[in-house]
């Protein structure tokens, strides 16, 4: 049953379609068919919508609309059901060997749990990709198990290095580009998800599954040459 | 094709144009001018398009030449910064022609961060995904991806003609109250404060402690959460008054990540956001609160005036330039003073 969205300013020139405040499957899957049913809508005025796990934000231009006429607009809105390509399953290299697992330790420590444990339960999981956003390319995951569940630093720590695995309240994902972040780094994946030159840039799909096999640092070094040179090193589930 | 070379760049110079849009879904951020005003009129001065691509000069200054077979136009102003023809002072804000060979520097006034650089016709420097402005943490866009360096070679397609008379730029925008207060929308997640924090910020003084094109710290009393501070990732504009779990506010800027998953009590209007770029660390600032209705209204009315720029272009000669200066700059006006001008 589809839930009546919430409609809340972000300033003049954006505007948040809320559906919920959780990650979970079906509020991710309301957010994309409602992105799908406002691009189809070509509203004059819309610059890009931007969907996240529970919310849309919509970027538009003040001059040509203002945020009540839009919100009127969106209510008469029509919809689809959700048809969805079947979702792909994807399989990518991770290393938790230093020096790509910065703050393993560190949420070792704090979750009470032995390093290998938390190895464990990342590499256990299966996630599904709600969103990309913060910086190119990076993969916001679900699917995170619960004992990994940790709040976010109180203030960023300095970048993590391209590929980052990081985890922070009570979501996964996958660092792209060297960036400060508030979450923690386990480890690293070689791949390389964001490339420019690509239409569209990132290599995986919203709502497409992940799950990470792990490497030692050896391979870990062959495979990131590889995806340098453009080689795909991730690849789908059989 | 002309070109202008760089010859010295402080850190922060960098190429920008309007911005890199329909990426933020894939998580890169539009990137732009960091004071639109500015940036908009040292554009339009020149009759180029409003958006076109300019050099971006940061708190480091910059020194460049000429490379042309004839004279190109420039326009520049934003920040208060010193401009220096041949070393001679040419104000803060200017439209000339410069023949092939002559050098122009820019370096910091008494107060700005930020000063723009525009050329007839604009800049001709690499698109990449739809853009010339330069996001240097993901080095996308400008030249490589980073920051101007000595040695860069801009390419631009100059006019046959150079494009008007040498003139002042006098727009009294480009002088604002930098101690006027920021005008602030609610919102979306100002649930996640009890009314007094949200009161505090409209009424407590707040501090720039530092800043960089991605986001502006402040110091000021602690803002409490009466929720927590992790929320579920969802979208960031530019001019989220974002805050952490340090309590403080943390002001999103031209290079904001486009989603992140603090609460944000509010917006800085768009009005406004190019007077907080200009705000140098130790500035206070001050917050109050308006509707997404009267922010449209403020930025609206500030475009309209913006677009007025060639209205504001008086020919240059001594006496006409130093009756458009106001009296803070005329001071300045020396060049001992202005050598070394903190």
């Amino acid at each position: 049953m589809p839930t009546a969205p919430r409609f809340l300013p972000a300033g003049e020139s954006a505007l948040v379609v809320e559906f919920g405040a959780a990650i979970d499957p079906a509020l991710n899957d309301e957010v994309h068919a409602f992105d799908r049913a406002l691009a189809q809508a070509a509203i004059p005025g819309i610059i890009e919508a931007v969907p996240t796990y529970r919310s849309l934000m919509i970027h538009f231009d003040p001059r040509q609309l203002a945020t009540d006429d839009l919100i009127a607009q969106l209510r008469r809105l029509t919809i689809a059901p959700e048809t969805l390509a079947p979702a792909k399953h994807w399989l990518i290299p991770a290393c938790y060997e230093p020096p790509h697992d910065e703050d393993l330790a560190e949420v070792a420590a704090a979750l009470n749990l032995a390093p290998e444990r938390i190895v464990a339960l990342h590499t256990a999981a299966t996630y599904r990709i709600y969103m990309f956003g913060f910086a190119p390319g990076y993969v916001f995951l679900g699917g995170l198990p619960a004992e990994l569940a940790i709040s976010r630093r109180p203030k960023p720590r300095p970048p993590v290095p391209q590929g980052a695995l990081l985890i922070a309240g009570g979501q996964a994902l996958i660092a792209n580009r060297p960036m400060p972040t508030g979450w923690y780094n386990l480890g690293a994946t070689p791949a390389l998800l964001f490339d420019p030159q690509r239409t569209p840039p990132v290599s995986v799909d919203l709502g497409d599954r992940i799950s990470f096999e792990p490497v030692d640092g050896a391979t870990f070094a062959s495979l990131r040459q590889a995806a340098a040179a453009g080689e795909p090193v991730i690849r789908q589930k059989a | 094709m002309a070109h202008l070379r760089v010859l010295r760049a402080g850190p922060g110079a960098t190429i920008q144009d309007g911005g890199r849009f329909g990426y933020r879904r894939y998580g890169l951020t539009p990137a732009g001018p960091m004071d639109w005003v500015a940036f908009r009129t040292a554009n339009l001065a020149l009759g180029n398009a409003a958006d076109a691509a300019v050099i971006e000069v940061g708190p480091g200054g910059i020194e460049l030449i000429v490379e042309a077979e004839a004279p190109v136009s420039l326009a520049f102003c934003g920040g208060g910064f010193t401009w220096l023809r041949g070393g001679q002072l040419v104000g803060a804000a200017a439209r000339l022609s410069l023949a092939p060979g002559e050098i122009l520097s820019a370096q910091p006034g008494v107060a700005g961060i930020f000063t723009y650089l525009a050329v007839a016709g604009g800049l001709r420097t690499p698109v990449e995904l739809g853009s010339r402005a330069t996001y240097t943490r993901a080095a996308i866009g400008g030249l490589n991806g980073g920051l101007l360096r000595a040695g860069d070679l801009l390419p631009f397609e100059a006019p046959a003609a150079a494009a008007a008379d040498d003139a002042m730029i006098v727009a009294p925008w480009l002088r604002p109250d930098l101690d006027a207060p920021l005008r602030v929308v609610l919102g979306p997640q100002d649930d996640y404060f009890d009314p007094a924090a949200r009161d505090l910020l409209f009424s407590a003084p707040f501090r720039v402690a530092a800043g960089d094109r991605m986001a502006y710290r402040l110091d000021g009393p602690p803002i409490a959460h009466s929720r927590g501070y992790n929320i579920v990732s969802d979208g960031v504009a530019l001019g989220a008054i974002q805050i952490a779990g340090d309590k403080k506010p943390l002001i999103l800027m031209a290079d904001h990540p486009p989603t992140g998953g603090y609460p944000k009590l509010g917006h800085v209007a768009r009005a406004d956001i190019g007077r907080l770029a200009q705000l140098r660390p130790g500035r206070a600032c001050y917050f109050v609160e308006v509707s997404a209705e009267t922010a449209r209204e403020a930025l609206q009315g500030l475009e309209n005036e913006v677009a007025t720029t060639t209205n504001f272009c008086r020919a240059l000669r001594r006496q006409v330039a130093l009756d458009g200066v106001a009296a803070p700059d005329r001071t300045t006006w020396s060049a001992a003073g202005n050598r070394h001008p903190r």
